[in-house]
């Protein structure tokens, strides 16, 4: 079942496409953001609400990588580790944030406070190595000791 | 002639990094093309004006702009047959490409006249702004400049006192770099799994809901209004004769550089101008050892090559392509097996599945670089290496992912074949020492 809330945000999305269909990942994004991650009731929601069966939305669910189909963390880092980044300090970013967080790629932290995915070019390359922490781009992280205030703001 | 030192899709950027609002855009002379055209100018002009300024698809295809315009069938006008559709390509996810960003989030009501002056050439009634969804400071921008241009009626009914309509929305994708290619983004916007589609028919006679559509770069949409309101002579005259193509391009690179970053110059500056120049040089106690000139789906370059002109034919006098024009550079203290492998791990895991060399070959090609890396790899990897790269090129596949992933492989291994060689030796990466 939707809620309310997230029929209405729907609703108020998908208003100006040509078609229901087409509002599909924003609707998910939305649900995304009321529930944490797209669980398999919501994306049955989500279809029913958009008039597409639950395997036409979960092909689409599956596909992107800002959309979770896991229970992840109050908030997802996630690291860049194409090209740009690679070549200017990732390795020792990763390892850095394993190392404090004590989890590796596509693990959560025991308290639930952080997820940590990879992810692919953040498009800030004039500032790798980069990451993206829930919907905020943070470049420059070298070394990455630099990561300690950031994580500071995501309680 | 330009003396080269115009730059009009940056020149007006604020200092402080926040986007240009309605009224400072018109203070510049923006939406004065539109107005133009609207006023004195026919669909066809814009587009003939397009096709004689030289403009070629800042994607990193280069298809000159306004033959890809010209494919629209049915006619001129809003009027014709049914709807047509423009997109703007802002799915910027080339790794090392940042150039559209900073121009959506400068300057976004440069994009919307692009768009809207595309509209008009080919007819169309509706556009879209496909952006990534990682790109949330440019969504702000766009969506505050969009509500700007609805208030002012640059964009809606009947605009600014004519009988030309055009609405316009921001869609923001959620990741996923084949939403880059043209039929990819079209199928997501649909609301589908963003797989290519068989080509022909093109976008332009059967795109968006099997409607004819165009789908622009975002960099390639802003330099319209510069040619409608300055003229296809003067944008031709801003390449200082150094290309055949006209206009300025903003070039970027990143790597161990000084002051890696972006820049708009002249379209055929060389590579060495951007490294040496522009970006400063390597940062004390690097080396250069090559870069890609375009993002990662680009063939490496190097030192004996960097006086090639950046622009899309002189690249390929190299055995490259300029691709973004956003430069990636590797350094003597990176491992170049490690940087190939970073760069295919991106292609094996963003290729879409659809097609079997693409979905089979690229997890392929990253098994053996880790293997390699790790110290695993056999002698005969590295021709299979070269195998997989000939197989993975254009003519094997069904889009251009695959394709891009073999260019840097191949140009790879073979400019870098000692250093895989003696990660076969010596069975072990031999830039990994310090860790042990």
């Amino acid at each position: 079942m939707l809620s309310d809330a997230e029929r209405r945000e729907i609703e108020e999305d998908i208003k100006a496409y040509a078609d229901r269909k087409m509002g599909c990942v924003g609707a998910l994004k939305i649900v995304q953001r009321h529930r944490g991650w797209v669980t398999d009731e919501a994306l049955k929601a989500v279809a029913d609400h958009l008039q597409m069966t639950p395997d036409e939305l979960d092909s689409v669910a599956t596909f992107y990588p800002l959309l979770f189909r896991r229970p992840v963390g109050r908030h997802v880092i996630l690291i860049c580790d194409s090209v740009s980044c690679y070549n200017v300090g990732y390795e020792d970013l990763l390892g850095y944030l394993t190392k404090r967080l004590g989890i590796g790629l596509g693990q959560t932290t025991e308290d639930g406070r952080f997820t940590l995915l990879p992810v692919a070019c953040l498009g800030v390359c004039e500032t790798a190595p980069a990451i993206m922490i829930d919907s905020d781009v943070h470049g420059g992280l070298e070394p990455p000791e630099k990561v300690e205030e950031l994580l500071k703001l995501y309680e | 002639m330009s003396d080269g030192s115009e730059r009009p899709l940056t020149g007006d950027f604020r200092s402080d990094g926040r986007p240009l609002d309605m009224g400072e855009y018109e203070r510049a002379g923006g939406y004065l093309a539109i107005r133009r055209a609207l006023k004195e100018m026919s669909p066809a002009e814009v587009m003939n004006e397009v096709k004689a300024s030289r403009l070629r698809g800042r994607g990193g295809a280069g298809f000159p702009t306004g033959l890809k315009w010209s494919f629209v069938p049915d006619g001129e006008g809003q009027d014709a047959a049914g709807p047509r559709y423009i997109i703007a390509n802002a799915d910027e996810m080339e790794p090392g490409a940042f150039k559209d960003r900073i121009l959506m989030e400068n300057n976004p009501h440069m994009l919307i006249e692009g768009l809207l002056l595309g509209a008009y050439a080919i007819g169309a009634g509706c556009a879209y702004i496909f952006l990534r969804g990682e790109y949330g400071r440019a969504a702000k921008a766009i969506e505050r400049a969009l509500a700007e241009a609805y208030e002012k009626n640059h964009l809606g009914k009947d605009i600014l006192g004519s009988d030309f309509s055009l609405e316009m929305r921001l869609h923001m994708s959620a990741g996923r770099y084949m939403c880059g290619e043209e039929t990819g983004l079209i199928n997501s916007i649909e609301g589908k799994r963003a797989i290519p589609r068989a080509k022909p028919p093109y976008p332009q006679v059967c795109g968006f809901m099997g409607r004819p559509t165009v789908v622009n770069n975002v960099e390639t949409l802003c330099n319209v209004p510069h040619i409608i309101r300055n003229g296809a002579e003067w944008y031709k005259g801003l390449s200082q004769k150094l290309s055949a193509d006209g206009g300025t391009k903003i070039y970027g690179a990143s790597g161990r550089l000084k002051r890696p970053g972006a820049w708009e110059l002249p379209l055929g500056t060389t590579a060495r101008e951007l490294l040496e120049e522009h970006a400063g040089g390597m940062r004390e106690g690097f080396g250069f050892r090559g870069l890609l000139p375009g993002g990662a789906s680009t063939e490496f370059i190097l030192e004996e090559h960097l006086d090639v002109r950046m622009d899309f034919d002189s690249v390929q006098s190299v055995g490259s392509r300029m691709g973004t024009g956003t430069m990636v550079v590797l350094d003597d203290r990176t491992c170049p097996v490690g940087m190939q492998l970073s760069l295919q791990k991106f292609f094996a895991r963003e290729s879409c599945g659809w097609c079997t060399p693409c979905r089979e070959g690229l997890p392929w090609v990253v098994h053996m670089l880790r293997a390699i890396e790790a110290g695993e790899g056999e002698m005969e990897d590295i021709d299979l290496l070269l195998e997989q790269a000939r197989l993975l090129a254009p003519g094997h596949t069904f889009c251009a992912l695959a394709p891009g992933a073999a260019e840097p492989l191949g140009s790879g291994v073979k400019y870098f074949r000692e250093d895989f060689e003696r990660h076969i030796r010596g069975k072990r990466c031999p830039w990994k020492i310090k860790s042990l």
